[in-house]
């Protein structure tokens, strides 16, 4: 154990080690361990009955499609604001930034609710939809702009950052010497930014596919994964529910080991914690 | 040439079509859609609002709501400064993985957080047990609400700390104590009034992450009206009962206290001077 500073006596420096460790070991260890024994108590078979269920399969595909588009969609926008809010000044340029954050501080309950008030049947868009046979609210397509709502921010704000710093002298050296945007972009803008985008995908993906408020609220009869955790946890068939959750957990440590890796051995991204 | 009117001149191009579709994308997904929640919400009249988003249940769930986050919130900073003082200042074996743990309130599924806090905090769970002895009763209460927003919140403070620790002039410290300062004098008189800010800016992200959250406590709440019944709950029953203005008028004070924090937290942000934070 080596530290720098003013020395603690003893006594205080294992306080604040213990309570460290007591907290993360019964918040985070616990939980993550629980899952994974209610998913394999009843032995492996179980288990692998339990995960190729025609609804977890069903779900699984749901979710990953959902996930895929939410991810596609937001990819774009957030290379596109990036570009712009970090090559040009313009007026409002704060408030447009402060804009892109709300979804990260809005309840994802709100988010799902307000695609039922505007496509939903008392909705303000919502005889329209039926006029024109466009369904949105309890279908894939409801699912897909929550969960696009939720996970807006990660891309646009990983890359704003990292794009902010570098300035633009390279892009526009690159455009004297008569290279277009998309040369730019490809072969200027993106080779150094390419993790810093890497990791606000993973994040994006992340959230998408676990979102339960949102989806929940839009998804009526569809399962999501986590609506199907949802539903089965509540029919007491827990060992289904947490071999399902097994799934979302173990995504969850591989998306959490890329962004470790990305943040240790990337500092270009500054080692920032994008939420 | 009407992007020379919003923005500055510029050698870079397609400021318009990035600035347009990133526009237009936000306008189509956050702005109308929000607006849609605030129009629906006093579609009834300014009565009707009133009376939907300050009814006597909605007024227990925004105490409930606020209360818990508040714990949480309080409860996080404190074991948040353990963990952002043993990151910052010690190399151990196993930190990585410390570090690691950390962020995973953040990348866990908020559903998965419910079932795995419910069945560890029912009264035959391996928490639950020994705590209702005790005459706790962790699942399906209050209780059991902070323990879920305690969870969510749990990344915030450290990873708003970790970085003012780091930064904290250590010869100030070591000035401080040789020249005969006690351990408590350092830490109120050298290390709070350097990291205080970082301290607010952790406690203030994670008290509105938990205000917010509905995943993971709807499992471990219990639900009940006036008792168990967070101010996001309440909206999704409403909702389901097809009482649309109730449900938008509870929606938008909830969004209104979204937007203080947001307002809050971009300030906070501000004055850290970004560095080092994630604003």
């Amino acid at each position: 154990m080596s530290y720098g500073g003013y020395k603690e006596t003893r006594i205080i420096r294992w306080s604040i080690f213990i309570s460290a460790f007591i907290f993360i070991g019964f918040m985070v260890i616990l939980p993550l361990t629980t899952v994974f024994y209610f998913a394999l108590k009843n032995g492996f078979t179980v288990y692998i009955q339990a995960l190729t269920r025609p609804e977890s399969i069903s779900s699984i595909q749901l979710t990953l499609l959902v996930g895929a588009t939410a991810l596609t969609l937001n990819t774009i926008f957030g290379i596109a604001i990036a570009w712009a809010v970090s090559k040009f000044d313009f007026a409002y340029k704060r408030l447009l930034v402060a804009l892109i954050d709300l979804p990260f501080t809005v309840s994802p309950v709100i988010a799902g609710m307000v695609f039922i008030l505007l496509f939903g049947s008392d909705g303000f868009l919502g005889e329209w939809c039926i006029n024109h046979d466009i369904k949105i609210v309890f279908s894939t397509t409801g699912i897909v702009l929550a969960t696009t709502f939720v996970t807006l921010p990660f891309v646009a704000r990983s890359l704003i950052s990292l794009m902010t710093t570098q300035g633009r002298e390279e892009e526009e050296a690159a455009v004297t010497l008569g290279a277009d945007f998309m040369t730019t972009f490809w072969k200027v803008t993106l080779p150094s930014v390419k993790w810093a985008l890497l990791y606000g995908m993973v994040l994006c993906f992340a959230r998408a596919i676990g979102d339960f408020g949102a989806v929940s609220v839009v998804a009526g009869s569809m399962k999501s994964v986590t609506i199907e955790i949802f539903e089965l946890y509540n029919e007491y068939l827990s060992s289904e529910a947490f071999a399902l959750a097994s799934v979302l957990t173990f995504v969850a440590l591989v998306a959490l080991g890329i962004k470790k890796s990305i943040e240790k051995f990337h500092s270009e991204n500054g080692g920032k914690n994008e939420y | 040439m009407n992007r020379m009117k919003i923005a500055k001149r510029s050698a870079l191009p397609a400021f318009g079509v990035t600035f347009g579709f990133g526009f237009f994308y936000m306008c189509l997904l956050i702005l109308i859609p929000l607006a849609a929640l605030a129009a629906k919400s006093i579609d009834g009249g300014y009565e009707t609002f009133i009376e939907a988003a300050f009814s006597e249940r909605a007024l227990a769930a925004y105490k409930i709501s606020f209360s818990a986050s508040f714990f949480a919130a309080f409860v996080n900073a404190a074991f948040g400064f353990c963990i952002a003082w043993v990151l910052a200042r010690y190399e151990f074996f196993g930190k990585n993985i410390l570090d690691a743990l950390v962020d995973m309130p953040f990348a866990l599924p908020t559903a998965v957080a419910g079932i795995a806090l419910t069945t560890l905090y029912s009264s035959n769970g391996l928490l639950g047990a020994p705590l209702e002895t005790m005459g706790i009763k962790g699942a399906f209460s209050y209780f059991g609400i902070v323990v879920a927003l305690i969870f969510v919140g749990v990344p915030f403070t450290v990873r708003t700390l970790v970085p003012a620790i780091k930064e904290l002039p250590k010869e100030i410290e070591e000035a401080a104590s040789t020249l005969g300062a006690k351990g408590y004098q350092v830490f109120w008189k050298v290390i709070i009034p350097t990291i205080w800010i970082a301290w607010l800016s952790g406690f203030v992200l994670s008290f509105a992450r938990a205000v917010g959250e509905y995943g993971s406590v709807v499992f471990i709440a219990g639900n009940l009206p006036f008792q168990t019944e967070i101010a996001p709950l309440i909206i999704v029953t409403k909702l389901e009962q097809y009482e649309y203005i109730e449900s938008a008028a509870i929606a938008v004070v909830m969004l209104f206290v979204s937007l203080i924090f947001l307002v809050l937290t971009d300030f906070l942000g501000k004055k850290l001077g970004n560095a080092g934070v994630n604003r």
